[in-house]
């Protein structure tokens, strides 16, 4: 181990789909300061360390360390422990780390209803003998193990203590570098860094104020899936019918996607003082659909009513998809066959 | 930020509470286990709403030096205010009391005594989360505009202007039709005294035209309301009379020069006729007549001018450019008033009403008795020459029935009773009742039920299957058959007679909804407008500073409307006196760095308070105009919306409070056996 004297990044991977690790390369030019300023001691997308690097580490031995994924199974569980000792700063970065992302939307299942979708009955898997991970292998050359998977995905925060969030999916590389640019400062010249359990990098007002689209009052009659509708280039997208969840969704991305007519997915999470971010969205959207008015009847309705909400085929995927484990939902109750009360 | 020192004080009230909930154990349970959320003082007593309770929590926030108390009793509705003003005596800031709902929510919908007294621990564990986070608040002074809105002319309308003309404040009545008096005006007698109703209505209609204080705007709508108590902007059109009411005395020669007669279907309820240019009757307030621009001659044909012609005015009082007229007002208090509908009996098929000719409605009845009416108070039938010799008044028309409208309308029963003794009066015919129930409470009504059985009219119990022409049964040709079962003797009777009168109920106006919705009020299922508190407060409505009174809230008769009209009179003066009114300071309000400028909420407020800034694209909510309702706090999907008093901190506090009592498969645990 030599010590160049630099502050120590490392960046992890957990259950992600490693578009984070990604983001933090595509901060361009940037990453050349990223290299001049951080001795990068642990980061296995794009250099080789070992776990036995990490153990053999001092505590407190890692300045930054940038964690993305969620916690899905025992290996990552132990890496969030084990990272958490070894680092100054402890960083939930992207949504899966912050609060679950796609990862968590296995949440409304089981683990044993994962595994019989994965390794059973999905169309291009050919498993005569069924057979289904487990912990322990015995082969010729001795026992293999696996990690434990869980049957509930959790974001590092309900593992481990955070310091800080970096909300996106992924983050967007100005705001990855904004953020940078201030631990750099804190850790070069002594700068104060904001507050520990800050949300970093995103903004705490709501997408919409970042997106240039015109904005009324609105009244939704039906909603439309991307490719039901060709949507004006101008309007704002919600009022057309398309879900755009930027309206319960952090700003600081530059509304990147309801600029290019796909309705923001959510990504950057819940606004400040916001506990669900998924049922205010829904609250927001009931609010505003438009059925008919007071003195119609009843059962009318109703059925109108249950029309409009029938064009919103995955109402749990599209408004929970990044923030399922941080919701009040949390999860569906698991019933003793082991299968979740939602199947 | 001090530290929280609760209280809780849980009430018996008398066995209302105590005899279905452990009192005595929540209490003791609430001192030991809620300790370390902060309550210091736990006790329980047999009614905390009286002096005595209420000075156990004064002495207590004093010498225990409280500074959050929890009540855990009645519903807030009834005693809120009441501990709030004992906190605010003992100097404790009235909104860091709460309310627990242990008897509406637990002890009268409970019986067993396990479950209700876990069941209330529950509720006071989440007041107590809950009391630890409300936050100080000072009520909201408005000051009140002097002036009143009466929206409705009727008796009920004209006695509440009276009452605060006459005490020396400003009214503007409104009325839709040309004249004031409302149904009223077309009655002839009024039950049980048999007071002529003109006699009695007129002088005060007399009053209301004269009054120095009030502005009486007729052929008149409400088009928009805007503000709030105290303070409302209200748009009113007046509608073209196209007779100057400055020039014209109403000496009427008009009316008699007009060559077009029209079938009145709204004053004589499509009994008699009127001219084209009319008023409703001779001493009809305010005297001008008004044209009906549908019938004119002039304005369907552009010639005629009978009227302008022989108007004896200087200059002429005939106007026919008049052009409809925008008034802006401002008020501080509303009343409405506007009075019912009449059932429409063609409804009923069966009961044959414009398909039999001798088949009168309660209305078309009192007009024909009414000496000013069309057949100068003589009983005739249709044919307006012949006068009937056996005559059947059915009960409940379109009341009590499932198929029209489930409630009583209040007044029929002795409609039913005063014609019959108009008819015995004028005709000495033969006169069958056919009634469900006779409903004659109230002052001297039974008395004049035996009196018009003295007379000799015959009731029939039962409801009437039919009124016919079709006869079986020799007797019956040419007459009208009213089938019904007699549910005193258990037979079918079958009775002719030579005229048929409809006790037709009441209905709610058919713009009812829209007319609430303007106002910012609600109606109930059947359509009349929904009071504040069925039996305590029946004239207030849930929006602060709108008031309702007579056959608007619900079928009554005229004492009744009187008696709400003076009622809400007497409210809006007591609030006008005060001169400033204090708010519940329960507001909604938009923390502007958090708003996007989404426009989620903009169209959401049922008080108009809210309001969308342009420039700064951010949405604003107008303090004095929120009522605190929370619709907008719930859809805020940024969380930029917060609700004084209903934060989502204090929710989700409360919430967990209540969680805390265990439910397993069904089975209610006692919360001892849980780890806190």
């Amino acid at each position: 181990m030599n010590d160049n004297g630099k502050p120590k990044l490392a960046m992890y991977w957990c259950a992600s789909c490693g578009g984070c690790e990604i983001s933090v390369l595509n901060i361009h030019e940037h990453i050349l300061d990223v290299d001049a300023v951080f001795d990068i001691v642990f980061f296995p997308c794009i250099a080789d360390f070992k776990l036995q690097d990490v153990q053999g580490y001092p505590d407190g031995y890692i300045d930054v360390c940038l964690f993305n994924g969620a916690i899905r199974n025992s290996e990552n569980e132990e890496m969030a422990h084990l990272l958490r000792k070894k680092s100054k700063i402890l960083v939930a970065y992207g949504s899966c780390s912050y609060e679950g992302c796609i990862p968590a939307l296995s949440n409304l299942t089981s683990k044993e209803a994962t595994f019989q979708t994965v390794y059973i009955d999905n169309p291009t898997i050919d498993n005569p003998d069924g057979i289904l991970p487990q912990t322990m292998t015995k082969v010729p050359e001795g026992e293999l193990e696996l990690p434990f998977f869980y049957n509930t995905v959790k974001s590092l925060d309900q593992v481990v203590e955070v310091d800080y969030y970096l909300p996106g999916c992924p983050p967007e590389p100005p705001q990855i570098w904004a953020v940078l640019e201030v631990v750099i400062a804190a850790l070069t010249q002594g700068a104060p860094l904001p507050p520990k359990g800050s949300i970093v990098g995103a903004k705490d007002v709501a997408v919409c104020e970042e997106c240039p689209r015109e904005k009324h009052e609105k009244t939704i009659a039906r909603f439309y899936r991307p490719y039901e509708i060709n949507p004006d280039p101008d309007l704002c997208l919600l009022e057309q019918g398309i879900i755009c969840m930027g309206i319960a969704t952090r700003g600081g991305c530059g509304a990147l996607c309801p600029q290019v007519g796909m309705g923001c997915r959510g990504c950057y999470g819940p606004l400040p003082g916001v506990e669900d971010q998924g049922a205010k969205m829904l609250s927001a959207i009931a609010s505003v659909i438009d059925v008919g008015d007071v003195g119609d009847d009843e059962k009318l309705l109703e059925q109108k009513i249950e029309e409009v909400i029938a064009t919103i085929p995955d109402p749990a995927g599209t408004f929970y998809r990044f923030s399922m484990a941080h919701s009040i939902l949390q999860r569906t109750r698991i019933s003793e066959n082991g299968k979740g009360d939602s199947e | 930020m001090t530290e929280e020192r609760i209280g809780v004080y849980v009430c018996h009230c008398g066995t209302n509470i105590a005899g279905t909930v452990d009192v005595e154990e929540v209490s003791k349970w609430a001192g030991e286990k809620l300790k370390k959320d902060g309550v210091v003082v736990s006790r329980d007593y047999k009614f905390m709403c009286s002096s005595l309770g209420q000075e156990l929590i004064q002495a207590d926030i004093k010498e225990k030096s409280l500074n959050r108390v929890v009540v855990a009793a009645c519903s807030p509705h009834l005693h809120e205010k009441t501990f709030r003003t004992a906190c605010q005596k003992a100097d404790m800031n009235p909104y860091l009391c709460e309310m627990v709902s242990i008897r509406e929510q637990v002890s009268w919908v409970h019986t067993d005594k396990r479950v209700a007294t876990e069941k209330a621990k529950a509720l006071i564990s989440g007041g107590v989360l809950r009391v630890a986070k409300d936050e100080p608040l000072e009520a909201i002074h408005v000051p009140i505009n002097p002036a009143t809105l009466i929206v409705g002319a009727g008796i009920a309308g004209i006695q509440a202007a009276l009452e605060i003309a006459d005490s020396g404040f400003p009214v503007y009545l409104v009325e839709r039709d040309s004249s004031i008096g409302g149904h009223m005006a077309q009655f002839d007698k009024t039950f049980p005294t048999l007071d002529c109703a003109a006699c009695i209505l007129t002088p005060k209609m007399v009053d209301a035209g004269d009054h120095p204080n009030i502005t009486l705007l007729t052929l008149s709508e409400i088009e928009q309301v805007d503000g709030y108590v105290g303070n409302f902007t209200v748009t009113i059109r007046k509608g073209a009379r196209y007779v100057k009411e400055d020039v014209c005395t109403g000496c009427g020669i008009c009316i008699e020069k007009c060559p077009i007669k029209v079938i009145d279907t709204n004053f004589e309820a499509g009994l008699g006729y009127r001219k084209a240019i009319y008023r409703n009757f001779p001493q009809a307030i305010p005297k001008y007549p008004a044209i009906d621009t549908e019938h004119c001659t002039y304005f369907l044909h552009g010639k005629c001018k009978a009227c302008q012609l022989f108007c004896p005015t200087q200059p002429n009082s005939i106007d026919f450019e008049q052009q409809d007229e925008v008034i802006r007002i401002e008020v501080g208090n509303i009343i409405l008033a506007t009075g019912y509908d009449l059932f429409n009996s063609r409804r009923i098929p069966q009961y044959g009403y414009g398909r039999l000719a001798n088949v009168f409605t309660s209305l078309e009845f009192e007009r024909m008795c009414n000496a000013a009416g069309p057949t100068e108070g003589r009983v005739f039938l249709r044919d307006g020459i012949t006068q009937p010799k056996t005559v059947g008044i059915i009960h409940c028309v379109g009341s009590r029935d499932k198929h029209y409208n489930n409630y009583c309308s209040v007044i029929c029963c002795m409609q039913s009773l005063k014609f019959a003794h108009l008819v015995k009066e004028r005709t000495g015919a033969e006169v069958y009742e056919f009634y469900i129930d006779m409903r004659t409470a109230f002052k001297d009504y039974d008395e004049f039920y035996q009196r018009v059985l003295q007379e000799g009219v015959n009731f029939i119990r039962g409801r009437v299957a039919e009124a016919t022409d079709a006869a079986r049964l020799p007797g019956e040709e040419g007459k009208l058959i009213i089938q019904a079962e007699d549910t005193l003797i258990g037979k079918q009777r079958r009775i002719p007679v030579d005229m048929v009168i409809l006790s037709a109920g009441l209905e709610p106006r058919a713009d009812s909804e829209e007319v609430a919705k303007k106002f910012g009020i609600s109606c109930s299922s059947n359509g009349f407008f929904i009071e504040k508190h069925p039996k305590l407060d029946p004239i207030s409505t849930l929006t602060e500073g709108i008031f309702i009174a007579g056959a608007c809230q619900g079928p009554k008769d005229i004492p009744a409307s009187v008696t709400q009209g003076a009622a809400a009179a007497a409210r809006v003066l007591g609030r006008i006196q005060s001169k400033e009114l204090a708010l519940e300071p329960i507001r909604a309000s938009v923390i502007e760095e958090r708003c996007s400028g989404c426009r989620i909420c903009n169209d959401l407020c049922p008080f108009n308070a809210i309001t969308f800034n342009e420039e700064l694209n951010v949405t604003n909510i107008n303090q004095a105009l929120c009522q605190g309702c929370g619709t907008c706090v719930a859809a805020c999907p940024s969380g930029a919306i917060s609700g004084t008093q209903f934060s989502d901190e204090q929710i989700l506090a409360q919430l967990d409070g209540i969680l805390s009592l265990p439910i397993n498969s069904g089975k209610v645990k006692t919360l001892e056996s849980v780890p806190a």
